[in-house]
This record gives structure tokens, sequence and C-alpha cells, in this order.
């Protein structure tokens, strides 16, 4: 389908679209890549009013590396990502992730900071966040502020950014400890049944598609910091989480397949 | 909104609303209906055009996000000399039966070879997933690819 009409307005910087956002209000979204937000305008499952089209953001693109961070521009490609050898070096977890998104026609397109305000507990890109303690940056009319990816996930597709808050960055530590991503899906690239990520060595473990937002598996994390081995701190894997029913698995099957899935990924990151 | 694409190398400028989708601009602005569109979910891969040198669905994609942008459809794709040589090996290895998702599949494959180096079988079946044919169960696509890319 052709999406509902929609007004149209281009912010080339992180304050000219805090000022477009303050001015549209609630009605305006953000485009970046659109690889989530125009199927959603195509099948009228979103009908904006107003898009503020940051694409050409150019100051918001980027992989910088300091020490032991990692920042990330928001509009940086999740094939930016997969092919930075920085990245690779610095976080082989993140760089990995991105290149399990979708297919490569939407990773040219799709950005990081676009997959995490989008906030789909079935995303891959927030649980490699979420398992790697990262930081979201964001700037509003107020200045800008620091989010813990902890804090940042409120709802199904809900955030904690403000109406007139941009997403500019994302900071994650360096990692370079044992890491694995298991993706469980039935279809070529297709949205995960179930994904756990596991940065080092299970000191930091996430799940996806496991509840209205992507979560933070502390059950595991608890019992690998514990001296659990895989099988046990796998057992802990369904612990604070509200799988969901769909076409693709119930709760049950769910729940069956975090604890395969968090076996798998604690024995691949050697935990 | 006025918008101004350069496309297989031709500047095209057209008055477009914001939400025509860069599929509608090249079909019916344009006149290029070699881009084929198949589905509304951004899955089947049909209308995937190069956007920059990468490959990208334009159905997934504004006409207004491509203003300023270089786009390559398979109308551009061959030469002065010909076909371009992954149409070759497509015709060469028996690579459609219908050839709806030819086009689109041609343009992922060109942007697929671009983007990775050794490519083998497999990662060419993973790097093709956003294309969907429901005629040659695959085969003669990934021989072809292989062929195009050696």
């Amino acid at each position: 389908m052709i999406p509902a009409a929609v007004g149209y307005v281009r912010a080339d910087s992180a304050q000219a679209a805090v000022a477009a956002l303050g001015e549209h209000g609630d009605e305006a979204k953000l485009l970046a890549g659109g690889q989530s937000l125009i199927p959603l305008m195509r099948l009228r499952l979103a009908r904006p009013s107003m898009l503020v089209d940051v694409g050409r953001a150019d100051d918001l693109r980027g992989i910088s590396i300091d020490g032991d961070a990692v920042s990330i521009g928001a509009l940086t490609s999740h094939s930016d990502l997969e092919h930075s050898a920085d990245l690779v070096a610095a976080c082989p977890l993140l760089a990995h992730v991105a290149s399990q998104v979708g297919d490569p026609a939407v990773r040219h397109r799709g950005t990081l900071g676009g997959s995490l305000a989008h906030a789909d507990p079935a995303s891959d890109l927030p649980a490699a966040v979420l398992a790697l303690g990262g930081t979201l940056v964001a700037t509003g009319s107020g200045g800008s502020r620091e989010i813990a990816a902890t804090d940042f996930f409120t709802g199904f597709l809900e955030s904690a950014l403000a109406v007139d808050e941009v997403l500019t960055g994302v900071r994650v530590p360096v990692s370079t400890g044992g890491w694995s991503y298991q993706k469980f899906n039935r279809r070529a690239q297709d949205w995960a049944i179930v994904g756990v990520a596991v940065a080092e060595g299970g000191a930091g473990v996430s799940l996806v598609n496991m509840g209205s937002t992507p979560l933070r598996a502390s059950a595991v994390e608890a019992a690998v910091a514990g001296g659990a081995g895989a099988a046990d701190a796998a057992a802990v894997a369904v612990d604070g989480t509200e799988p969901p029913s769909d076409n693709n698995a119930d709760p049950a099957y769910r729940e069956h397949l975090v604890r395969v899935l968090t076996e798998r990924a604690l024995v691949a990151a050697g935990a | 909104m006025e918008v101004s694409v350069t496309v297989n190398g031709e500047v095209r400028t057209a008055d477009v609303e914001p939400r025509t989708l860069l599929a509608h601009f090249l079909r019916d602005d344009l006149g290029l209906t070699g881009t084929n569109i198949g589905c509304d979910t951004s899955s089947c891969g049909a209308c995937t055009v190069l956007v920059n040198g990468r490959s990208a669905k334009s159905c997934t994609m504004l006409a207004v996000q491509a203003d300023g942008a270089e786009v390559t459809t398979i109308e551009g794709l061959a030469g002065e000399n010909g076909l371009h040589p992954m149409q070759e090996a497509f015709h060469e290895c028996h690579a459609l039966q219908c050839g709806y998702c030819t086009p689109g599949m041609v343009m992922a494959a060109v942007s697929l070879v671009d983007e990775y180096s050794d490519l083998d079988a497999d990662g060419v079946r993973e790097g093709l997933e956003g294309n969907l044919c429901r005629c040659t169960g695959y085969q003669n696509i990934v021989k072809a690819v292989m062929a195009a890319s050696e």
C-alpha cells in the first residue's frame, strides 16, 4: 500500500530535529533509514502527520574508540557497523549482531539509532546494547542527557525518549571477552522468534522477543557470577520474562527455546 | 516537493508527494518499469535497486530520501558493450523462470558481490535472503552469482 499523506521536513542536525519535533509535537516522527517506519506506514499501522528526516545529519554518523569506550553515532548503518574493522576488533558482539539484522539491503539503510529508538523487543541490536551495558545519549530542548540501556526500553515500541528528544549516539565499552549471539528463526530474513546475546563470558546476557521489551537476563548473569555452569545458568533464563504468543510460537515454546539458546550462547562465550 | 535524482546516469527531476515511494517514482514518474513491486512488507526484494552503489529496497525508501542520490535500476545496468556480467551469468546459468524476481535479484547480486569478498555458495544464499524467487528453487541463481563473482 501507499502510505497515508504526510508532511515532510529535513533536519540536518540534532538541534534542527529537536526544533522540528518541538514545533510539530507528538504527531511527528523522526525518519532515519526508514526500515522499520516505512513498512509500518505502508501498512498504515503508523500514520504520522509529519516526518522529520534526519537522514542527512552527517554529524550523527560514525564510530570512534577512545580508551575503553566505543562511541557510535545514531545514524551509523548496520552495514557500517558490520564492516568496521575498528568495531570488529573492539566490540565483536555488536559488529556481529549488526550483520544478522534483516538482509543486506535493509542493513545498508537501517541505522543503529533507529533500531534502538523503535524499541522492538524482537530486534537484534537492542539486545546487543543491553548485554554490553551500553549508554544512550539523547538531545532535547533541555540539553543532552545519558540514559542507561537498562532504563531505555519502557514498553512495547516505547522508549524513555521524550517527545522532542533525539537519540544522537550510543556508547558501549570495549568488550573483547567471550561473546555469542544466538538467533532462532524459521524464515530467511525474519525477526528472531527468540534470541540471546552474551557479552564478557556471561557477565552480560540479554533476551530477544521474550517480553514486551528487550530484556536483560539478570538471573542468568547472577548464576554465572556465582559460578554456575552453562546448563545451570541457562535453566533460569525464563525468570522475569513474559514471552509473547504469535503465529511463530506460544509462550511455552519460547520458554523452551530461551533455555536452549542461552546454554548454547554461554558455551560459545566460554562461560 | 521537488526531487532531483540521478537515475542511470541521467538527472531526473519531478515534483512528488512526500509519501511517494522510490519504487513508484521510478515506475510511475520515470516509466522505468523494470523495477517490480512484489510485496507490502520489505520481504520479497523484487524492487531492489542500487542507491549510491549499494542495494536498497525501493519500496522501503521514499523518493524524497533519494533526492541528490545516484540510483541504478535494471535498465541502467547493461553497458555499451552489452549485458552486465551478472546479467550474462543469469542468462548462461538459466537463473530465472518467470522472471518477476529477476531485476531485483540481479541488482541485489551485483551489490552483494561488490560488498563481500570470498563469497561461497552459502554466503550467496545468505546474502540473497532478502530476495524471494518462487520458481527456481534458487539453485541456478546461486550458480549464476558464483559464476559472475569469479
